[in-house]
């Protein structure tokens, strides 16, 4: 069966030729930091159930250190420059998007035959992970196809690639970073005084006030987290079950998918969804790491507003 | 009793992004710190953070589409993109970023929201079909111009992706909420908390949509 160890396994061979490409870039002021920063990602994604848990506690040490001290920076692999570019794009015409839907159709056709044919009952591929083994898939797929086509030289995908994970940078990292920070947040019992700090605010006897409580808190406590699976088991516990379930016989499927979606306005506003927020901002090269969250705000701050009301609407019917 | 002394984690991530430290070192320190304000041992908590770092290696997939791009970035993709908008006569930005975020939403709402993304679709095609489409409307545009027009474009991923996935009845957040709720004794049906999204999933629609339409509205006024 294929599972997500080999995807893990494609990736990591990836980082690890960043590594090397990066060690041989003599043109490269920091190589050696780079070669350090993904070979650990490559380690990690080769070797990480093998490492332990303390290893790979070392193992991000390292990332953050390399990263946090200013050991990495970008690259300039050889490329094409802007003028061929235009040249090539002009001769090749609209053919050239053909290679780029190869890895969306790919994922998109094999999810979907996966899901509603007989082929999912071969059980090839592991459950619920089938749209990133089409993506993977495709990916493979996609270089076959501009090489059959273009025949660019054989080391070209890696250079390109290196050149654009340099461009991300640690960024690239941050948001697995985050996700530990979160389960070490829990562990911690953050949100224990998350809940109980919001319960101290309800004002006693309105339904409107509560539930504006609890969606402005899905919102705060989303951005503090970076995540809004993690606000949501917090948030029902302290408001939405015993209050507007139980208290004021609230419908629980409104308070909980409608929560849920007051939760993801915060994540639109805040560095710490970091590759919603964070990351497209440094593949884009925006000069202002939180650009994207600034266009981002004024479309969540209504749509907050309005989930709140909504709640207010159609779970108290 | 509540212990309120693991807030200090959350204070020092507030302040760390507000300082525009480093932010691997904001997250690692605030970790560290965390979990021994919770009592663990040095050791206990750098295995804490390993352990959980390598659970979430799924987060780092994604990257694997990056030689693909890039070696389409090599022959000329984004350059492609710009002059399919510049032949297009009635191309905005506006529109062509709404009709992004009717795809994005739908394609979500159905279960494909690995599809397309940032690395994936923005980079390389949304992005410099909206800067084209914006020169278009206003003529040469400034730097400022230029960052806002592609942060919009991946504003109109995220939005798009945030309210359209939750209508997909089989996606995580789904499953949590009828997980949790469950564990109070609710046992509702994924289908029926899915449908409970769509009314947000058209207002974010319809409030973003306006935007981009403000936006085409700035972008030809001060171009003319």
């Amino acid at each position: 069966m294929i599972t997500l160890h080999w995807l893990y396994a494609l990736a990591g061979l990836m980082f690890a030729a960043f590594a090397i490409l990066s060690a041989l870039d003599r043109a490269h002021s920091r190589r050696f930091g780079n070669a350090a920063f993904w070979g650990l990602m490559a380690l990690s994604l080769l070797g990480g159930d093998a490492i332990g848990d303390f290893g790979n506690g070392l193992l991000v040490l390292g990332l953050a250190g390399l990263a946090g001290f200013g050991f990495i920076g970008r690259s300039h692999p050889p490329t094409t420059s802007e003028a061929e570019r235009q040249t090539w794009s002009d001769r090749l015409g609209n053919k050239l998007f053909l290679p780029a839907l190869i890895i969306p159709i790919t994922a998109l056709i094999g999810t979907l035959a996966y899901n509603y044919t007989a082929l999912g009952s071969y059980g090839w591929v592991e459950p619920k992970r089938e749209t990133y083994v089409f993506l993977g898939l495709g990916v493979l797929f996609a270089l076959g196809a501009i090489f059959a086509w273009l025949r660019p030289p054989a080391i070209a995908p890696l250079q390109e690639g290196r050149r654009l994970i340099d461009a991300i940078g640690w960024a690239a990292v941050l948001p697995q970073m985050l996700a530990s920070l979160g389960v070490l947040f829990a562990a911690a019992g953050v949100g224990d005084a998350i809940g109980s700090l919001t319960r101290m605010v309800i004002p006693e006897g309105s339904i409107f006030l509560t539930v504006a409580v609890f969606g402005l808190g899905m919102a705060i406590f989303t951005m503090i987290m970076g995540n809004a699976f993690a606000a949501f088991p917090v948030m029902a516990a302290a408001i939405g079950v015993p209050l507007l379930i139980q208290g004021y016989h609230g419908d629980p499927a409104v308070v909980g998918a409608i929560g849920m979606l007051a939760g993801f306005c915060g994540t639109l506003m805040t560095p710490m969804a970091a590759n919603f927020n964070l990351v497209p901002a440094a593949l884009l090269e925006l000069k202002d790491q939180y650009g994207v969250i600034r266009v981002q705000v004024a479309t969540a701050l209504p749509l907050l507003i309005v989930n709140i009301l909504l709640i207010y609407w159609l779970a108290f019917r | 009793m509540i212990n309120y002394w693991p807030l200090i984690g959350i204070l020092l991530v507030v302040a760390g992004f507000a300082l525009k430290l480093n932010p691997m070192l904001v997250v690692t320190g605030s970790a560290i710190v965390t979990g021994l304000i919770a009592g663990m041992d040095p050791v206990e908590v750098v295995s804490t953070f390993g352990k959980a770092f390598n659970d979430n290696r799924i987060i780092a997939i994604v990257w694997i589409v990056l030689p693909v791009i890039g070696l389409l970035e090599r022959f000329g993709l984004q350059q492609r993109s710009a002059a399919v908008i510049r032949s297009m006569k009635n191309a905005t930005t506006g529109r062509l970023l709404i009709l992004y975020l009717v795809y994005r939403q739908i394609t979500a709402a159905i279960g494909l929201h690995s599809t397309a993304g940032h690395p994936q679709t923005v980079r390389p095609l949304v992005a410099p079909m909206a800067l084209a489409a914006a020169e278009k409307q206003h003529g040469e545009l400034t730097e400022d111009e230029a960052e806002k027009v592609k942060a919009y474009a991946a504003a109109t991923d995220n939005v798009g992706l945030f309210f359209g996935e939750d209508i997909f009845f089989a996606i995580g957040s789904i499953v949590l909420i009828q997980q949790i709720l469950a564990t109070y004794g609710y046992n509702l049906a994924p289908l029926h908390l899915a449908l409970w999204a769509i009314p947000s999933a058209i207002v974010a629609f319809l409030i973003h949509s306006t935007r981009l339409l403000i936006l085409d509205r700035k972008l030809a006024r001060r171009g003319a």
